[in-house]
């Protein structure tokens, strides 16, 4: 019954959903080809512990660039996660419906603003805004995570309101008939249900900080120092390949591929991470 | 008793004081990004400004090579992501659903949409501008981006597709049609909607995309005339103007384009994804 050209469509679709395992070998392949060699040559040592990012000297080290694309991320974290939590619980429990049928566009279009676009906003309002208040330079971890708490809040926010309202009724619901009242219910009873999927989100968010690239180069400073306070500028992993990458050449370019494995390993983990998370209750 | 009953609704005031503030302040920082850009922005922006040429590094003039550059960037990924994304979607959705290689595809999915923009830029350079000699061009950039859409158009067709009612394709069976007759006639069609709405998304993923495009297009202020010149996209132009502090009023009126360009995708998409939803009830 089945004509040729079925099965010829059949082998296309086929071949299509395997595209994507294709594409994250290559990317795989080509990442690691690329950064590898330097790695192997200086030692894995050299690169996570060395506080000296000198490339044209031969000193590739990358601790300051991890703790700066590490504190960054915390502050985002520190900032974004009670906020968008918070905002998660009002819209799926608190929120009338005419709210929420404004607050959630509203956040959808947010998420779709290109990251430069906050990265400017960051530059010409947020980083002469704390020069004067806190002063330092401006350019700063305190920026960076402020501007990157900012860009995490959609994710973060939607995620965490799926799975408050995926939380079945019957233990809202019977949790009120014993007498608690509707924030003791939502401490104690909705949140802690949707815990996985609220962890879900945070780990989303947190990999979308350690990702994000442009936004935090316009704002952080992108010095390559260990920093001592939050005022101080950084440098971050994706900082460290994008600004440099245009002009690296030999050994250099190799030491930003090289950036660029620890970044994905790191994000590897993450990814993991989510995928351990266990989905629904009881699980 | 009573002690116990007042701290109760103290707190509970507070918790909601609390929530309520959390959606204010969220919205508010968001809100304030883009009505600061707009009202800095607006007034920058006119005619001129969207159809001439930049001079001087696009200190005066327009934006109107990167406008060019950008359509190419959204057509060339996804004339590429957009047929493998759907097809995918299909395979997944319509003929295996389970197994150890769609638990492979699918961890290779969700993989690819958490890979950082920088990690595509620096593989789109190794793989596609040295390895594949294509250099710094439209070509690299608009490939490098079908990359990182393609997860998106396949969830999101996925979703479309799965919610095709079953009865819709049991009637075209028991018609007579084959499996391929029945995506193709009565499943495709019913779930276009979704599938478009994902497509729009990914545009905007396009427009936006910054770090990833430096790396692999780069930075050519010229309008080009194949897809294998190098090319400068709206959102590296703005990224340009503002770090290489070459005008603040050029880099404004560039952002508020773009937060334009971005309602406009957003609400096309939720106008299809409306659509989508009341012919399925009907």
């Amino acid at each position: 019954m089945k004509k040729l050209h079925e099965n010829i469509i059949e082998k296309l679709l086929l071949v299509s959903a395997v595209a994507a395992i294709f594409v994250v070998a290559l990317i795989t392949y080509f990442i690691f080809a690329d950064g590898l060699p330097v790695i192997q040559k200086y030692g894995l040592a050299h690169f996570i512990t060395g506080i000296d990012w000198h490339p044209l000297e031969g000193h590739f080290g990358l601790l300051p660039m991890i703790v700066g694309s590490f504190l960054v991320t915390l502050g985002a974290l520190l900032i974004g996660v009670p906020l968008s939590v918070g905002c998660a619980i009002f819209l799926a429990e608190i929120a009338p419906k005419q709210v929420t049928g404004l607050v959630k566009p509203a956040i959808e279009l947010l998420a779709g603003i290109p990251s430069v676009v906050y990265g400017f906003y960051g530059l010409v309002i947020l980083v002469p805004f704390i020069r004067e208040v806190f002063g330092g330079r401006g350019f700063s971890i305190l920026s960076g995570s402020i501007v990157l708490a900012i860009m995490i809040l959609p994710t973060i926010v939607n995620i965490s309101e799926d799975a408050i309202r995926a939380v079945p009724k019957d233990y809202k619901e019977g949790s009120l008939a014993l007498g608690a009242t509707h924030w003791q219910t939502i401490k104690k009873v909705i949140v802690p249900s949707a815990r996985s999927g609220i962890l879900t989100a945070i780990v989303l968010g947190m990999g979308r900080a350690i990702g994000e690239t442009m936004a935090v180069i316009m704002v952080v400073g992108n010095v390559s120092v260990l920093p001592e306070s939050i005022l101080d500028p950084v440098r971050t992993l994706t900082g460290n390949i994008a600004i440099e990458m245009s002009y690296a050449a030999g050994e250099h370019s190799q030491a930003l591929f090289a950036t660029g494995i620890v970044l994905f390993v790191i994000i590897m983990i993450l990814n993991l991470l989510v995928t351990l998370v266990p989905k629904r209750v009881g699980e | 008793m009573d002690k116990v009953r007042s701290s109760v609704y103290w707190e509970e005031k507070v918790a909601k004081v609390f929530l309520w503030a959390s959606v204010v302040i969220t919205l508010g920082a968001l809100l304030a990004v883009i009505f600061h850009i707009l009202q800095h922005g607006l007034m920058h922006v006119s005619w001129e400004f969207l159809t001439k040429e930049p001079r001087l590094m696009g200190k005066e003039g327009g934006i109107f090579p990167t406008i060019v550059s950008t359509v190419y960037l959204i057509a060339i990924s996804l004339a590429i992501a957009t047929p493998i994304g759907i097809m995918a979607a299909i395979q997944l959705t319509e003929y295996t659903q389970k197994g150890s290689l769609v638990k492979v595809i699918r961890f290779a999915t969700e993989t690819l949409a958490g890979i950082p923009s920088i990690i595509f830029g620096l593989f789109g350079f190794a793989f596609l501008v040295l390895f594949m000699g294509f250099s710094w061009s439209l070509l690299s950039g608009g490939l490098t981006l079908a990359f990182m859409v393609l997860p998106t158009i396949v969830r999101t067709s996925e979703e479309a597709i799965k919610s095709v009612p079953l009865s819709y394709r049991e009637g075209s069976m028991a018609l007579g049609a084959t499996k391929w007759q029945t995506i193709w006639k009565i499943v495709l069609p019913s779930a276009l909607p979704g599938i478009v709405t994902g497509v729009i998304l990914s545009i905007g993923r396009v427009v936006g995309e910054t770090a990833a495009v430096i790396l692999t297009a780069g930075s050519s202020l010229n309008i080009p005339a194949s897809v294998m010149d190098p090319a400068r996209s709206m959102s590296v132009h703005l990224y340009i103007l503002a770090m290489e502090g070459i005008s603040m009023e050029k880099a404004y009126a560039t952002a508020t384009v773009l937060i334009i360009l971005i309602f406009i995708i957003n609400t096309l998409a939720t106008r299809v994804m409306r659509r989508m939803s009341s012919n399925l009830i009907s």
